[in-house]
């Protein structure tokens, strides 16, 4: 026996098999989400007959669908490795600025114009405390949260702002019978599935998350993806804002509160990792789904909001533990 | 023999949408926040109301009172086909487009204890504790009657939004300044505890820091007086500072009791929940005519009347309480 | 020369130095804000945090967070309520130990959650902030414990006082500071808690039990926000299943934060985190004092909390410059 053949044949038994492409393709985090989907859909009709109503369904996605928009982006931020609690109250920042600035006098798409203003901001106060200044970004957005949130409470009072009549009834706007909201989350989480899974930008995303100094080492400029992450998580949170007002038709300061947990909740559901390097866009557009069923399937059932509170916090537990388990079984 | 057939038809058609027609009305009731003592007595009213009636009744309320948190609660009860949606708003304006999703599905849209200030068309009618007009004056008069009608007195609020509380302090400063009784009372601050005991609290404990000479606080909160009474009860000083406001029996009874607090007021929650569900009935099965100045009798309250943009008061002036009558009241 | 030095170079020094000039400045406007009485006023604003704060300190010491103290606190708070009002007639001491004991037991079942799925703390605490609170509705039936059922003698330890004039409550809270003082420089499980932090990794090579200094730091913070709880009972007289411990959680963690906790582990102290406690209540005690409307004082918050960062990155300056260095 020469010396290539033992090792040949110990890199053989040493070596694992690969995995059957099934196995790959079918145990994922997304598979455990959409297990939960349909479960989720199961239950609620159990609970109420009133549910199982696809219009109904539709509409009350329209009442999560801006928190669902945003979490598309946060999803992005935690692959990156860094995490922004901040776009709820950012939301209500950029909504209250845009509809006192519209109230003030200015026409309405260049009040747009500065509410998307207002969200870059946000996001470059944020990309510099975490990037410039090595800031932990957990603590930074719970501070800019707070901050965001207090300056909204300046600007716009304990008062609602209202915006203009033709500017209210985004969620009556109807495309094949889908209200816009969830149209445009559909073509984001297309559009941004599409960046992360198929450009040079989005692999290095998952670089950044997994390895930061490995993947500076490798030549890529990880602060000025996290720059363009967290602009981005700015800019949505503003769009969002605007369309929260649109749907409500005033906006108030408290516009999105407790919204953080709620996306930070859509993007853990789908499966993306808190640490980074791992994570899908398919997760969390899903996970958004199963959100929606799941409260409102209790909701139409009169369920307590305790119990839905429980429910959700199960939930939340019960899919990390999933997806935890599928990725240190699934550690190459 | 067709005559007969036909006849028959006609005989079962009647009794089938007869069948229909007495189906029970469902009523929702949606408060503020669940875990408020204040929405559980209305919903008392509003229950043994709908037992005696013979309509369907549920409460539902949102974990926390923030402006919107109201709307897929409404936007649930549309689906599962309710006849009379009653709510507590909290907020004059966020609900409008779902309200009147509500009416446009025939739903009859009741504000009950608050209502939608300045957007009252988008419901059809308001059940008010009481005459909110006489709030002010009736709060003002109590504690001048504690002070002996002179010296320094503050207000503490609740929320800066909050259209009641809005009314009344608006009332209780023109009576103030119109009133030859109160000349000698000064009211020097406005202050706002958000609903919130800590803030209350300490929103408190500055008005006697910032003013020495303070003699008397208005709170027309149930959380602001008890958080009020709270601190001058920790201060031993209810002899110089004398605290009034709304408030519920439950919380002020110690208070009552130890003579921090010597009278306060309030209305009857529960009443304001049973003439809700009897209004809607009677609305629904034609016996009340939803129109201004129609009057009409509810057992136990007697003749209410329909005031001005549809609003109805349970009783017109407040309840004083004080250690003669607390124990009479379990709420 | 030198020790005064090192002193005044410590992160304690310069939190101090915020309390300080802040009192100065707030009492050039307001002179009753530096009487004895202020400082009551202030110091029972506190006591809540404080407990809650010095569990959490030690969680974050050891490289986790726990986001669910406020729904503990509620929970645990209820469960006295509960007890005091359906339950046989019992001393108006017992809610104490049982609130810290339920504290505790929701404590480790975070910390079982965490050591034992090897799930992320920041992820557990969510769910079970949501649980816990939840469940604190479903027990109480979403009514609130009025004031009549609150035992008098609990409500007296925030009013009654052995000296001073400050309230018992106040010595409680100082006294669990000075415990973890304690337990964090004189034990040896106390250090190996700041040991596991700094360096996850490595210490199972070093003889430290990492299940145990796990689940004890987790059930510590349970306890004290449980011991948070009863005494919220007694601060405020009444347990509200939405009020009682919403939010809190925010309060806390900027708390430790600014007294100079790290969110990246190993590194704090207690002294730091009570100045931590004390810098926010100052800034609460003095808001409405100065007048400044409701509306700003969230806002104002949010930039102590980042101003307090920003300051303490400039004074570790130097430290994250070698670091730097060594890594690349």
């Amino acid at each position: 026996m020469s010396a290539s053949d033992t090792s040949d044949a110990a890199a053989t038994q040493d070596a694992a098999p690969p995995r059957p492409a099934w196995q790959v393709l079918l145990v994922r985090p997304e598979t455990v989400t959409f297990l939960l989907l349909i479960a989720g859909l199961f239950a609620g009709n159990m609970l109420s007959p009133y549910f199982l109503d696809v219009s109904y369904i539709l509409r009350s996605f329209t009442l999560y669908a801006e928190f669902a928009i945003v979490a598309l982006v946060m999803t992005m931020v935690i692959i990156g490795g860094e995490i922004d609690l901040s776009p709820a109250a950012g939301m209500a920042l950029a909504a209250c600025v845009f509809a006192w600035v519209q109230q003030a006098g200015v026409p309405v798409p260049a009040a747009i114009g500065v509410g998307l203003l207002v969200g870059l901001a946000m996001g470059a106060l944020n990309a510099f405390m975490v990037i410039a200044m090595q800031l932990p970004s957990i603590i930074v957005t719970i501070g800019t949260l707070t901050l965001f949130r207090g300056l909204a409470q300046i600007i716009a009072g304990d008062k609602s702002i209202r915006v203009p009549e033709w500017f209210i009834g985004i969620d009556k706007v109807m495309i094949a019978n889908i209200p816009l909201p969830v149209v445009l989350f559909v073509v984001l989480a297309l559009i941004l599935g599409v960046v992360l899974g198929g450009t040079v930008f989005g692999r290095q995303v998952y670089q950044v998350g997994t390895n930061e100094v490995a993947a500076r080492h490798a030549g890529i400029r990880s602060a000025r993806i996290k720059l363009i992450l967290f602009l981005a998580s700015g800019i949505v949170a503003a769009i969002a804002g605007m369309m929260t007002a649109s749907r409500f038709g005033s906006v108030r300061y408290d516009l999105g509160q407790g919204g953080e947990l709620q996306m930070v909740l859509m993007a853990m559901l789908g499966g993306t990792y808190i640490f980074g390097g791992r994570g899908t866009i398919l997760g969390t557009f899903l996970a958004a789904w199963l959100l929606v069923i799941v409260s409102t399937g209790m909701i139409v059932a009169n369920v307590l909001p305790a119990v839905q509170l429980v429910v959700l916090g199960v939930l939340l537990i019960v899919s990390i533990i999933a997806t935890n388990f599928i990725y240190s079984r699934t550690q190459r | 023999m067709r005559k007969l057939l036909l006849a028959g038809v006609a005989l079962s058609l009647a009794l089938v949408t007869g069948a229909i027609a007495a189906d029970p009305i469902k009523m929702v009731y949606i408060g503020k926040n669940t875990g408020n003592p204040y929405f559980d007595s209305i919903n008392g009213g509003f229950e043994d109301a709908c037992k005696q009636l013979g309509c369907e009744y549920e409460f539902v309320a949102p974990a926390t009172a923030e402006a919107t948190s109201q709307i897929p609660f409404i936007e649930a009860q549309i689906q599962r086909g309710v006849n009379v949606i009653a709510i507590a708003p909290n907020s004059p304006d966020a609900m409008n487009q779902v309200l009147d999703d509500a009416r446009a599905k025939g739903i009859l849209v009741l504000a009950v204890n608050g209502d939608l200030v300045g957007n009252e068309s988008h419901r059809d009618a308001n059940i008010l504790p009481v005459d909110f007009t006489k709030t002010g004056p009736n709060q003002v008069e109590l504690m001048g009657s504690l002070i002996g009608y002179k010296g320094q007195i503050a207000i503490l609020s609740a929320t800066t939004e909050a259209p009641d509380q809005n009314t009344w302090i608006a009332a209780m400063k023109k009576t103030l300044a119109e009133d030859p009784k109160y000349k000698d009372m000064e009211l020097v601050a406005t202050v706002y505890g958000d609903d919130q005991p800590e803030k209350s609290t300490t929103e408190m404990e500055a008005l006697l820091s910032n003013y020495p000479d303070l003699v008397g606080v208005i709170a027309p909160t149930t959380v602001g007086v008890a958080a009020a009474a709270q601190v001058v009860q920790q201060r031993g000083i209810a002899d110089k500072v004398h605290v009034t406001g709304l408030g519920l029996p439950s919380e002020m009874r110690d208070f009552i009791k130890d003579g921090t607090v010597k009278a306060f007021q309030l209305w009857s929650p529960y009443n304001e929940g049973w003439l809700a569900a009897y209004f809607a009935d009677g609305v629904l099965n034609g016996t009340i005519k939803n129109e201004v100045g129609t009057k009409f009798d509810v057992p136990n309250l007697g003749s209410i009347t329909i005031g001005d943009k549809n609003v109805m008061n349970t009783q017109a002036e407040l309840t004083t309480f004080n250690a003669d009558n607390i124990d009479q009241f379990n709420f | 020369m030198n020790f005064l030095r090192l002193l005044l170079l410590r992160r304690e020094a310069g939190i101090a130095v915020m309390i300080v000039l802040f009192c100065l400045v707030v009492g050039y406007f307001k002179p009753q804000f530096l009487t004895l009485g202020q400082l009551r006023i202030v110091l029972l604003l506190t006591p809540l945090i404080m407990i809650a704060a010095m569990g959490e300190m030690m969680v974050l010491v050891a490289r986790h967070v726990d986001i669910s103290v406020g729904s503990t606190l509620g929970l645990a708070a209820m469960v006295s309520g509960l007890l005091y009002r359906f339950g046989p007639e019992v001393p108006w001491w017992t809610g104490i130990p049982l609130s810290i004991a339920v504290g505790a037991a929701l404590g480790f079942a975070n910390g079982l959650l965490v050591h034992l799925f090897r799930l992320p703390s920041i992820i557990v605490t969510l769910g079970t902030l949501s649980l816990y609170r939840g469940l604190t509705f479903i027990i109480s039936d979403a009514r609130q414990i009025d004031r009549q059922w609150i035992p008098s003698e609990l409500k007296g330890l925030s009013q009654t006082s052995p000296i001073l004039g400050i309230p018992w409550i106040i010595f409680i809270a100082f006294g669990v500071a000075i415990l973890t003082y304690v337990f964090l420089n004189h034990t040896r499980i106390g250090r190996q808690v700041y040991a596991l932090g700094s360096n996850p990794v490595a210490a199972p090579l070093r003889g430290i039990k990492v299940a145990q200094v796990t689940l004890l730091v987790f059930t510590l913070s349970g306890a004290l926000a449980g011991l948070a709880g009863i005494l919220y009972a007694s601060r405020w007289g009444f347990v509200n299943p939405s009020n009682t411990g919403y939010g809190f959680e925010f309060q806390v963690i900027a708390a430790v934060v600014i007294g100079g906790v790290s969110i990246n582990g190993g590194v704090g102290t207690v002294l730091g985190t009570v100045l931590g406690v004390l810098l926010l209540g100052c800034v609460a005690a003095a808001l409405p004092l100065l007048g400044i409307p409701g509306t700003s004082q969230t806002a104002i918050y949010g930039a102590v909390i980042l101003v307090a960062l920003l300051i303490d990155r400039t004074v570790r300056q130097q430290g994250v410059i070698s670091l730097k260095r060594v890594r690349q």
